[in-house]
């Protein structure tokens, strides 16, 4: 099970990207993040504090849960619902510069959600978006602002972002379906 | 990684120690508590933490149920359970309609099977049934292949009113294990107390039930719970006190002298709220008689949370209805 990043690489590609979102939005004015659950919203709480050192100043951060706006929630006749966690951005989305949390871009249907969900909470006045790895493979016209890493990888293969607040650990490794299970 | 980033890790870990917790519910019905695990109970009211966020958004509806039909079927009369369950389900973005018992066929006679298989003709994806026969609801999901949500059937179960009180406890107490409570008034009658009685016993509460003995099931304590006709015995270090409601409608004998004699025996005054903990939540599924069950001041007093029963009422219906919806009709 090959690690692609491990620790110390994850903590440096998170210090460069914060340095990114803060030059882009000039001095973070009205800046806001919002990291998608489960572990895009550690990696935002862990960019908020890198940000902070940055900027010398708070920014708000909020977590939310797309369970409630996948467009594959209904369509399967069989099969349990996923679990719905609690949304929580404690601040108005209005005329914020939302920056979304994600830890892999995929085929883009999270974000799609995301997208629906924070239009529920207000206006803001604009949404970027920042992934740990993006694997490819879109199925929607969507792409991220900041990038940690690029990983080409198949559809068989399956990667996996771990961080040390959800699974004592971090690291992203990356695994093929023909050794999954295998115990590598 | 920081100090603060490991303590964090320290406490998810704790959390995460058990075996994998449940995410789905075995029935594609709600019909008693009875055929709920606590896993499956917790699992409810952990949904519905998460759905009580989404009525303090601007927005206050999610796409989850879209393209679903929900019948409420409502046998009985019922505001607040109605109300509730039709919030509920708008805010998932279902298609909900209202079938009241006066004003649609069932005035003109047709048997409840009868208009089960007519709605059954449009295809809807749940049934939430409010009925005076107790088995109402199971007799309709053996029938239909829609979804079945029991909204209090006669004197058997009200199983979402048990699973919103479960959560105002948990939500006010933090817990429910180990917690006193006390539930009084008319026992007989009240399928909130079985519905109750079963959630609280799941969840580890320990119950002391109270009411004359003209409304006292016997055999109750084979439930687990223990039994009272005083009340100050039963008020005695609450951490709940659960009034239930007088029913009059329900009542085809004389079980009490009057209303007036029941008030001072079996009242709850302010005076028997001082021996409960001092901390004591006070609650009612309504509607509350008051002066027969219950004093206005108590009812009105800061003990008092009835309305957060009402308004996790919402959350909690949610939940079900989320839940329900994405389980396999091969039961």
């Amino acid at each position: 099970m090959p690690v692609v990043m491990d620790a110390e690489r994850m903590g440096r590609t998170l210090t460069r990207i914060a340095h990114e979102v803060s030059e882009r939005n000039r001095g973070g004015d009205e800046l806001a993040l919002v990291g998608i659950r489960t572990r895009g919203a550690v990696i935002a709480r862990r960019l908020a504090a890198r940000l902070h050192d940055i900027l010398g100043a708070e920014v708000p951060t909020g977590a939310l849960d797309i369970t409630l706006y996948r467009d594959d929630l209904m369509r399967q006749p069989v099969g349990p619902q996923p679990l719905v966690r609690r949304t929580e951005i404690p601040f108005s989305i209005d005329d914020k510069r939302i920056v979304l949390v994600d830890d892999v871009l995929y085929t883009g249907r999270t974000i799609r959600a995301a997208l629906d969900a924070l239009i529920d909470f207000g206006r803001p006045r604009s949404i970027q978006l920042i992934v740990l790895v993006d694997r490819g493979h879109r199925e929607l016209p969507i792409k991220a602002d900041y990038v940690g890493k690029n990983l080409p990888t198949s559809t068989t293969q399956s990667v996996q972002v771990r961080m040390e607040e959800t699974d004592g650990r971090d690291e992203v490794v990356i695994q093929s379906d023909d050794v999954a299970g295998g115990g590598v | 990684m920081s100090t603060d980033a490991r303590a964090t890790a320290a406490v998810n870990d704790a959390g995460a120690q058990g075996a994998v917790p449940r995410t789905t519910l075995r029935s594609r019905h709600l019909i008693s508590i009875d055929d709920l695990d606590s896993e499956e109970i917790t699992l409810i009211l952990d949904t519905a933490e998460a759905m009580k966020e989404i009525e303090s958004r601007p927005i206050k509806k999610v796409p989850a149920l879209r393209g679903k039909t929900v019948v409420n079927l409502f046998y009985e009369p019922s505001t607040r359970t109605r109300t509730s369950f039709e919030i509920a389900e708008k805010r998932l973005s279902a298609d909900s309609l209202n079938v009241a018992a006066t004003g649609s066929s069932v005035a003109k006679g047709e048997t409840l099977l009868d208009t089960a298989r007519n709605l059954e003709a449009m295809a809807p994806d749940m049934i939430v049934l409010r009925h005076a026969a107790s088995g109402a609801p199971h007799q309709l999901a053996r029938a239909s292949r829609a979804s079945v949500i029991n909204a209090g059937d006669g004197t058997h179960e009200h199983p979402t009113q048990a699973l919103l009180d479960g959560f105002t406890i948990r939500a006010r107490k933090g817990r429910i294990a180990g917690l006193k409570v006390a539930i009084v008034g008319d026992l007989l009658h009240s399928r909130v107390l079985r519905s109750n009685v079963l959630l609280l016993r799941a969840l580890g509460a320990e119950i002391c039930v109270c009411g004359p003995p003209t409304l006292m099931p016997p055999g109750i304590e084979q439930f687990g719970v223990r039994a009272t006709t005083r009340i100050d015995e039963a008020a005695e270090g609450a951490d709940v006190i659960m009034m239930l409601r007088i029913q009059r409608e329900r009542m085809q004998g004389h079980f009490v002298p009057s209303l007036r004699e029941y008030f001072n025996v079996y009242g709850l005054t302010a005076e028997r709220v001082e021996r409960a903990k001092p901390d004591v939540i006070i609650m009612h599924p309504g509607p509350m008689n008051r002066g027969v069950e219950i004093a206005s001041e108590v009812a009105d007093g800061p003990y008092s949370v009835m309305l957060d029963q009402v308004a996790n009422g919402v959350a909690v219906r949610m939940a079900v209805l989320y839940l329900l919806a994405g389980n396999p009709d091969d039961v």
